[in-house]
């Protein structure tokens, strides 16, 4: 291990990777933790999980997002070794683990149900994978009891499952997968059984503890407000492929397709032609918009190609006075507003059809406010837009 | 309207009505006719119709006799035929319940992890044998296991063996008429527990480095102690007093006390004596549904 991930920064999810070493996804010298060789599940005719390669480093968290049925899941339980591939090969640690049985894998899994013994207490059931190793007693009494402390549960040691609450069952099962100190954590819809207020809480708590740790997480989720929180990288699937890989950043700001700039926060996508396509600039005749666009650097494209333009709506200016210049700029009418307190969401309606949704900051708590039916103009920065062809 | 609250004065609610209904049915089918038996155990045999003298008699002068005749009892001690016979009882009822869940854990273990679809034909299999009456299905062993029977003969055109095995009216065939009969009261509440076990339990103790069988061990085993337990004493409980399966595939020598009772009631017309059977009977299986029920109660008081 050429550069272990230690620097808190570095493994801090949501934090642009400005440390002093490179990212090891970013080294080619870096040699991976985890290494997934072009794994194919198949169930019968249906490919759960379609030929994915994928690299992940020691100290990462690292999300598997997508919808439901995605295969996410499925790759998951590759890694815990619950599923055999059909093809393809996977390394964990330089080793070859693909047809190693979960019992002899220094993996250890949370699952999403949390799957705890009903007929043991806390205590026993975060024993129960070190007795199965046989480790020393005493030792198993002091690792129980440290890592009990360490997830606040050191005064529920003789409670039964049934007698916890939602979370703090969450606490044992991540306790009794991580007592056993495993090379790499599963983590399935870890926080997806909790309420909203506790599961922001506890994704901060599995950051702090990740990071005291150092133990490497694959989490699966599919909740990308939960896997923007978490990762360092997130790993976007669609029908069984990995469709991008990336940082939060890299994958909200530069998505590489519109599925990927779709599925991960909101979007507003207009399709066009490019008319003129120069190394500096581009720009876009779009019909679904009615007006052109305009970005201020070069995309890799056919000309006259059709290719789709992707417009978060935070980055949507909305004034109702017109603004300079002619391109990046629509008028149209606010269809429908939301008030959410912290911000406002407004779906304004084009002249052809076309809703586009946009979110501004409650800034002030006196502002003039735009109100339905009323005609408006939105703009955008040049640099705002992400063009892409599929 | 008027009714409803002239019920309620007396007490009467129809919430009350609903659990009285099952007190009601206990009193009439099984204290009232414990008592008749009680009461019968405590009387003199007597040649009269029934036959059993009253344990309470007018006799005149102002003067109501209670006799209660112990004797029946001090009999059940004095021969050792009715010790035997209970104590064999027990025995024989020991054995087919630790066979019924050697067969039967298996068997609902398989049904409880079949798919949905099957799942449904396999129990109507242990189902359908109740179709047919017990006494038919007993016969039909008879026709198995008797010396120019099926088995015997499939054995001896395969040259297995060449001379008929002795199985019928042996402790062996009776083991295999109670197993048999009893199986599916092992199966089902076995069935019941395990079909509501969380599989994930076992994919987590692998994933805590069980293997398999360990797993099955220290997870299932455990979970399913509830239904072992039920399954046991639905078949340890009526195997204690069978009657009917010693007599037609036991032969001569299968002592056992639901047999005892036979012959003590209709052959000897000894009814005094036969009900002291029954209830010293009773006393020995009273223990073990006690038992049952703390265990019974413990557990659902724990988890929900």
């Amino acid at each position: 291990m050429s550069t272990p991930l230690s620097t808190p920064a570095a493994t801090a999810p949501g934090v642009a990777t400005a440390t002093v070493k490179p990212a090891p996804w970013k080294d080619p010298a870096a040699r991976p933790y985890v290494q997934i060789d072009r794994v194919t599940k198949s169930f019968g005719e249906f490919k759960a999980v379609d030929d994915v390669s994928l690299k992940i480093y020691k100290g990462e968290i690292f999300c598997l997002l997508g919808a439901s049925g995605c295969g996410k899941t499925t790759l998951l339980r590759m890694l815990g070794g619950f599923e055999l591939p059909t093809s393809g090969r996977i390394f964990i640690d330089g080793e070859d683990m693909t047809g190693v049985p979960p019992y002899e894998r220094p993996v250890n899994m949370m699952f999403q149900s949390y799957a705890l013994f009903p007929h043991m207490t806390v205590e026993q059931n975060v024993a129960f994978g070190l007795k199965q190793d046989r480790v020393a007693r005493s030792e198993i009494t002091e690792r129980v009891a440290t890592m009990l402390d360490l997830v606040k549960l050191g005064s529920f040691a003789r409670r039964k499952p049934h007698q916890l609450s939602g979370g703090q069952r969450q606490r044992v099962a991540l306790a009794r997968a991580l007592v056993k100190r495993p090379k790499l954590l599963l983590l399935d819809e870890p926080l997806g059984a909790l309420d909203k207020k506790l599961r922001e809480h506890t994704q901060f708590e599995l950051i702090s503890l990740q990071d005291k740790l150092g133990v490497t997480f694959v989490v699966v989720t599919h909740d990308q407000e939960e896997a923007m929180t978490l990762a360092s990288r997130i790993g976007v699937m669609n029908h069984g492929e990995i469709v991008q890989a990336g940082t939060p950043t890299e994958i909200y700001e530069f998505p590489s397709s519109k599925f990927v700039a779709d599925f991960v926060g909101s979007v507003n996508i207009f399709e066009g032609k490019l008319v003129e396509d120069e190394p500096e600039y581009v720009r876009i005749a779009s019909e679904e918009m009615g007006g052109t666009i305009y970005v201020s650097h070069g995309i890799s494209a056919a000309p006259e190609a059709v290719v789709w333009a992707a417009v978060r709506p935070e980055k949507i200016f909305m004034s109702t006075a017109p603004p300079e210049g002619t391109d990046n700029v629509v008028r149209g009418a606010v269809q429908d507003i939301a008030y959410l307190g912290d911000l406002s969401i407004y779906l304004v309606r084009l002249p052809t059809g076309k809703v586009v949704r946009i979110t501004q900051p409650n800034t002030s708590r006196h502002a003039e406010a735009i109100t339905w039916d009323q005609q408006v103009y939105l703009s955008w920065d040049p640099s705002s837009p992400v063009v892409v062809t599929r | 309207m008027r009714r409803t609250r002239h019920f309620q004065r007396l007490g009467i609610t129809g919430r009350g009505l609903v659990v009285m209904l099952p007190y009601f049915w206990l009193l009439l089918f099984f204290v009232v006719p414990f008592l008749i038996v009680l009461k019968i155990s405590f009387a003199d045999i007597d040649l009269a119709i029934p036959p059993y003298t009253p344990l309470i008699e007018w006799i005149g002068k102002n003067t109501l006799a209670i006799k209660i005749n112990f004797s029946n009892y001090a009999f059940l001690f004095t021969d050792s035929l009715y010790l035997n016979a209970l104590l064999n009882s027990v025995k024989v009822a020991f054995v087919s319940t630790v066979f019924c869940l050697l067969i039967g854990y298996p068997m609902a273990y398989g049904i409880a992890r079949a798919a949905p679809s099957t799942r449904n034909i396999l129990l109507l299999l242990v189902i359908l044998p109740f179709w047919t009456s017990l006494l038919l299905r007993v016969y039909a062993w008879i026709g198995l296991l008797k010396a120019n029977g099926v088995i015997n003969n499939v054995l001896m055109s395969l040259d297995i063996i060449h001379e008929p095995l002795t199985m019928l009216y042996t402790p062996f065939a009776m083991y295999v008429g109670i197993v048999y009969s009893y199986l599916p009261f092992m199966i089902l509440p076995l069935y019941a527990n395990l079909e509501k076990m969380d599989w994930q339990l076992l994919e987590a103790a692998e994933d805590l480095g069980c293997r398999p069988w360990q797993a099955f061990y220290k997870i299932t085993l455990p979970l399913s102690r509830n239904g072992i337990l039920a399954g046991s004493m639905l078949v340890f409980i009526p195997a204690v007093g069978e009657f009917v399966i010693p007599a037609l595939l036991g032969g001569p020598n299968a002592l056992m006390i639901g047999r005892i009772l036979w012959d003590e009631f209709f052959s000897n017309r000894a009814w005094p004596v036969a009900s002291a059977v029954a209830i010293l009977l009773l006393i020995i299986l009273v223990p073990f549904m006690m038992w049952y029920q703390s265990v019974q109660a413990r557990e659902s008081a724990g988890a929900k």
